[in-house]
């Protein structure tokens, strides 16, 4: 399944024959918004309107770093150790 | 079970500032309550009994030292786990979150703390709060109190099942398309979802930005309001945070009269799919409402009819993108693939496959679908317009009435499995809730009696967006009303008592 790859997602053949009648069912369901959505109603994207919201630019003291990595399942050096990233596809 | 345990919180603040109980007492009290039911209850997904009681030692030191002190302070708290909390376990109901200590607190964990409310535990709910019966919890559902064959609502199914098992006197919950007002409804709770940025979701593992509201879980209308108050009011962290000063919920709810008030009920929220005995509930409490001089007027707001279509369109898109970060590379789980090269793009899929279940997935694929070249415009974008066509309604509904009403579920709690092979079934639970959401505009739910079933009913108030004012003062009336009537609480009257009826 292409959208679920597009999603990072790895699924087992059971789920992807599950998910894909679903998938289907549901998409129809909500396909009905294109019937009041004519082109002279505007999109809202946010529900309280809003224009850029500013502040001063104040330095703080950030996390500690050996915090944020005991989190990690990975560090090395203080840094996240990370699987390949380069060259995945050779 | 100590006589602490089902007292309010305003009570308790009460107890406490006259130092007829200590913090500890009170502490301590719920704890035990915990040890004793949450075994069937499953509220809770883990507890901190030490930290909790260390807050409340520290309270209580500084009470007999005379210092002043917020009025919660010393009343204990649970919160819905979807909500970090700095040095206790963070899920969200998720493997792909399983062990996860947060290095830092929510806003709303931080005004708790400032507040002296110890934190008694984390609360369960369906994994990244998707969902309406918290059946989709990776770590197993949590049951109803009035019927544990039952679901307890969803997303925050923890948070309410725990007020009204009495195991805590309050708790945090998250509303995305009614996750604190639907549990609140099926579990004879109170459940408020304040105006959109009247609370800081900073620290909020977010599902849906521009729906995402925390709010009150409570046992009565007072005690929502006070925690409101707490949690209420601008944080710079929170960019969506509003700006504005934060009223007195609670005297609104003390000085509460509905004469003259214009109470408008919904055409399309309401007959045709709901539940005879949770329209009966409604047709009572309005009658209510009514003698004690409110003005019921009849509204329609016919873009409601789409607004579950437009609501499944926009949650899964954001949350696709918002889920992007569980990738195994910082924080949670890492799965390798079991076999080919081991890349950082092949660990990511195979870490999300392993981790994700099975709704999450859904709703991720979803969102992805519908944000994919040449399908953006007539999802997507005819979604945002829905959005505009709903606010307008609501606009339109407010110029002919204060305050907005409807059941706040259509159906009592449903049993275990019922709508789980079903995901369209399970999603028009909220058909009543999600309008609140797309608008940006506050609702709460409180309890309006028990259906014919013998299950807990709730009724729902909308209000204009930064009016939650409002809604508090027809609860508060209605509440009492409705007191009058039962001769005390829903939950006493009852008898709910942890699963033990």
């Amino acid at each position: 399944m292409r959208v679920a790859a597009l999603a990072r997602i790895e699924l087992t053949e059971a789920e992807i024959d599950r998910l894909a009648g679903e998938l289907d069912v549901i998409a129809s369901a909500v396909a009905r918004v294109s019937e009041v959505a004519t082109p002279d109603v505007p999109a809202t994207s946010h529900p309280v309107p809003m224009s850029n919201v500013m502040r001063d630019d104040v330095p703080v003291t950030p996390l500690p770093v050996a915090d944020v990595l005991a989190a990690a399942p990975d560090a090395r050096d203080g840094q996240f150790g990370v699987p390949q990233i380069l060259e995945e596809d050779a | 079970m100590s006589t602490l345990v089902g007292t309010t919180a305003a009570e308790l603040a009460r107890l406490l500032a006259a130092r007829e109980v200590s913090s500890v007492e009170v502490t301590r009290a719920h704890l035990d309550r915990i040890a004793e039911v949450d075994g069937e209850i499953h509220a809770h997904l883990r507890t901190a009994a030490a930290e909790a009681l260390a807050a409340a030692e520290r309270v209580d030191a500084a009470r007999s030292r005379g210092e002043g002190l917020p009025l919660l302070a010393g009343v204990p708290i649970s919160v819905k786990d979807n909500v970090v909390t700095r040095g206790l376990e963070t899920t969200a109901g998720s493997r792909i979150l399983e062990g996860w200590i947060p290095p830092y607190d929510a806003t709303v964990v931080t005004r708790l703390r400032a507040a002296g409310m110890p934190i008694l535990g984390k609360t369960n709910l369906d994994e990244f709060a998707m969902g309406s019966s918290t059946e989709h919890s990776a770590f197993g559902p949590t049951r109803n109190p009035w019927d544990t064959g039952r679901i307890p609502g969803g997303s925050g199914g923890g948070s309410a099942a725990a007020v009204a098992s009495l195991q805590a006197p309050l708790a945090i919950g998250s509303d995305t398309g009614g996750s604190i007002r639907q549990p609140g409804a099926v579990t004879g709770t109170v459940g408020v979802k304040p105006t959109y940025g009247g609370v800081s979701r900073y620290g909020l593992i977010a599902l849906a930005s521009s729906l995402d509201q925390i709010g009150p879980v409570a046992r009565t209308v007072e005690d929502a309001a006070l925690l409101h108050e707490v949690l209420a009011g601008h944080d710079p962290l929170d960019s969506t945070s509003l700006d504005a000063p934060v009223p007195s919920f609670s005297a609104a709810v003390r000085d509460a009269d509905v004469a003259g008030m214009r109470i408008g009920v919904v055409r399309e929220l309401g007959g045709e799919g709901y539940q005879e005995g949770v329209r009966a509930s409604f047709e009572t409490a309005l009658g209510l409402l009514a003698d004690a001089g409110a003005e019921i007027v009849e509204v329609s707001c016919p873009s409601f009819d789409y607004a579950l279509a437009a609501y499944y369109l926009i949650l899964p898109a954001e949350a696709s993108s918002n889920l992007a970060r569980f990738d195994g590379m910082r924080f949670g789980l890492r799965i390798e693939p079991s076999d080919g090269p081991v890349t950082a793009e092949r660990v990511m899929a195979a870490t999300r496959g392993a981790g994700f279940g099975d709704e999450v997935k859904r709703r991720i694929i979803l969102g992805t679908h519908a944000l994919s070249a040449g399908y953006f415009d007539a999802y997507y974008g005819s979604a945002q317009k829905v959005r505009t066509l709903i606010q307008r309604d609501f606009a339109a509904a407010f110029e002919r009435a204060d305050v907005l009403v409807s059941p706040t579920a259509p159906t009592t709690a449903f049993r275990f499995g019922e709508k789980l092979d079903d995901p369209l079934a399970m999603y028009l639970n909220d058909i009543a809730t999600i309008p609140a959401n797309l608008a940006g505009t506050p609702g709460m739910s409180l309890p309006s009696g028990v259906s014919e079933d013998g299950l807990p009913v709730g009724f729902q108030v909308l209000a204009p967006a930064h009016e939650d004012e409002r809604m508090y003062r027809v609860s508060g009336v209605l509440e009492r009303l409705l007191e009058e009537r039962w001769g005390g609480r829903l939950l006493d009257v009852h008898g709910v008592n942890g699963g033990a009826r």
